[in-house]
């Protein structure tokens, strides 16, 4: 009812006026609905705000509250009295020299080097889909559907079963690998060791170009058709035209999907954890993981905040100098 | 358009390989599931020496699967229903309207997409506890704690998709639904939300897709009679066995509701993401 007052100070003419018939419109004073209707927005933002600052921003800020105290299990449920310990929880996780830093560094460098391969397989792979399924032909349709199937199946049925594939004696890779292909000594082990990192990688990669593909897709459609029918004109091959038309239109599109798949990719817990359980090799031990593990293990909360806040800046930092650089170069092209 | 040869066989191979790389773990999922236990116990076979439904029975006494999948279904519907409706008041607000604030609302949001999820489960995780001992409201461990966190986590890209979609839709659509009586929410829910249909489905899926797949906050954030799919199929391997064509069947049978919606409404989710997140 409220909300339908509201309208009243509408610059829509009639409308306002059969407004005016309603009963609760007479009732409410000119200055009120007109205050209703500066605060509309607002009060369709409030459900979402209300979320976010409940479920995503204090959880925030008391982590970064947290990673500032000695936060162990004794403090958990009375987590403010933890005592105060400045930066130590901080200079605890960067100190390399100790074993906690030195972990954390080494993680931190194998959740660098999965994410770029990841990002980088992903984006191929999703690409080249994207350009071979753009014109019609027989099985488009289907195929389409077909590679959707990664990204639509729910993560932990999905990893659970590469899991059973990677098992050593009863798992697909090793009879391919081994009994078929006859390739190596003894049947490997995947999922420990420093094959983890190849298991991880692949599992990732399955289940992460879909998105690539889909909105690469999506990117496609918006390309005028006569571009293409002017490149043929000029005498351009398909292979042209798809480097000099198809591969710089979609230029916009990659930025954001390369950002978006990289956050996710560097944040991603799901796989890492239906994958190996609670502790993951070294190989493939992501930050993510990794800090999850060490503050559940020793307890020192304190210290985990701290690692998730430097992970944080750290993302931070990427994020805004990858915008920073993607709008430059945007201005400079608009320029030209 | 005439393609080369080069062309034609270099899109045939590789959308051979990428096939074959895609559907592997379906068909080790669909076989696996048809397999007597001694047959996923030993060496892996292409076919089952004997084919058997006993696993798709199996799965429903070895775990209360049926419990979790309620419990599943309950927590993202329910996600999915208010993340949608949220996601939609906001976008309209963002789309349609001009107010202080809006610029650090939508950055904000969208930045929330950057969190590592570990930075907040701890502190959520003692919110709940202190709401619960505060009000008696039992969050941690409920369904309604797993929901309202769920429901965030979709929402900044639904959002962020639907302001997308919102935006191309011609402002004098609204325009005429004032004139004709309709106030600021009526010609949401009478002109935008019928043009967006696209739009919000492909939310929706996404929603639903987002809350039936994760792992962390629900093995963190449930009990024994709210445990949810993404936990309760750790239960079929035991000290002594892990009973992998059970767990096929069971990763096949909770699989089944998800792919199949979204298959059925890809088409919308294309049409969104080329509205919303492209443009």
């Amino acid at each position: 009812m409220t909300i339908t007052v509201a309208s009243r100070h509408d610059k829509s003419g009639p409308g306002a006026q059969r407004q005016q018939d309603r009963p609760g419109a007479r009732r409410t004073t000119r200055r009120s609905g007109r205050l209703r209707h500066v605060s509309l927005p607002y009060l369709l933002l409030l459900p979402a705000l209300l979320l976010e600052l409940l479920v995503h921003l204090v959880p925030m800020l008391m982590g970064i509250v947290m990673s500032f105290r000695e936060l162990t299990q004794f403090y958990i449920s009375n987590w403010s009295e933890a005592p105060w310990a400045g930066l130590g929880n901080f200079r605890m996780a960067v100190d390399f020299d100790a074993p906690v830093g030195q972990a954390l560094l080494k993680s931190f460098l194998t959740t660098c080097l999965f994410t770029v391969c990841s990002v980088a397989l992903c984006w191929l792979i999703g690409t080249a889909a994207a350009v071979f399924l753009q014109e019609r032909f027989r099985g488009r349709g289907l195929l389409r559907t077909l590679f959707l199937v990664p990204y639509a199946l729910p993560v932990y049925a999905a990893v659970i079963t590469w899991v059973f594939m990677f098992q050593r004696d009863n798992g697909l890779v090793n009879h391919v690998l081994h009994d078929q292909l006859g390739i190596g000594g003894d049947p490997a082990f995947w999922l420990v060791g420093d094959n983890a990192f190849w298991a991880l990688l692949t599992v990732s990669v399955w289940k992460g170009w879909p998105f690539a593909f889909l909105t690469l897709m999506a990117g496609l459609q918006n390309i005028p058709r006569d571009m293409y029918e002017a490149a043929a004109l000029d005498g351009a091959g398909v292979w042209k035209q798809i480097r000099h038309i198809t591969l710089p239109s979609l230029r916009p599109v990659n930025q954001v999907l390369v950002l978006v798949l990289f956050l996710w990719t560097f944040n991603d817990f799901n796989t890492p954890f239906v994958l190996f359980g609670k502790a993951a090799p070294e190989s493939a031990d992501l930050i993510s993981l990794h800090i999850y593990q060490s503050s559940f293990q020793t307890w020192n909360f304190g210290t985990g905040s701290a690692m998730s806040v430097l992970l944080l800046l750290f993302l931070l930092v990427v994020t805004g100098v990858y915008l920073l650089v993607t709008s430059r170069g945007r201005k400079a092209k608009a320029r030209a | 358009m005439a393609a080369p040869p080069s062309f034609l066989w270099s899109r045939r191979i590789f959308l051979t390989v990428l096939t074959v790389f895609v559907l592997l773990p379906v068909y080790v999922m669909l076989s696996s599931s048809l397999k007597p236990l001694e047959d996923v116990s030993e060496k892996f076979q292409w076919v089952p020496s004997e084919f058997t439904l006993r696993p798709y029975a199996d799965i429903w006494e070895t775990v209360p699967l049926a419990d979790y999948f309620v419990n599943s279904l309950i927590v993202s519907g329910a996600a999915t229903v208010c993340s949608v409706v949220i996601a939609v008041f906001a976008a309209y607000a963002v789309s349609r309207y001009d107010f202080r604030g809006k610029r650090v609302f939508t950055v904000t949001v969208l930045s929330t997409q950057m969190f590592p999820g570990i930075l907040f489960l701890l502190p959520l995780f003692l919110i709940y506890v202190n709401i619960g001992n505060a009000t008696g409201i039992a969050l941690f461990g409920s369904r309604g704690g797993l929901i309202l966190t769920y429901l965030t986590f979709s929402l900044p890209f639904s959002i962020w998709m639907l302001i997308g979609y919102f935006d191309s839709i011609p402002r004098d659509l609204d325009e005429a639904a004032k004139v004709d009586g309709c106030g600021p929410v009526g010609a949401l829910f009478r002109v935008i939300v019928p043009a967006a249909v696209p739009g919000i489905v492909a939310v929706a899926v996404y929603a639903f897709m987002t809350a039936w797949g994760e792992v962390l906050f629900a093995s963190v954030m449930t009990n024994d009679t709210t445990r949810t799919l993404a936990v309760g199929l750790q239960g079929y391997s035991t000290l002594n066995d892990v009973y992998w064509n059970q767990i096929m069947a069971a990763s096949l049978v909770v699989s089944v509701p998800v792919v199949a919606g979204f298959l059925l409404l890809q088409r919308y989710l294309v049409a969104g993401l080329t509205a919303g997140a492209v443009k």
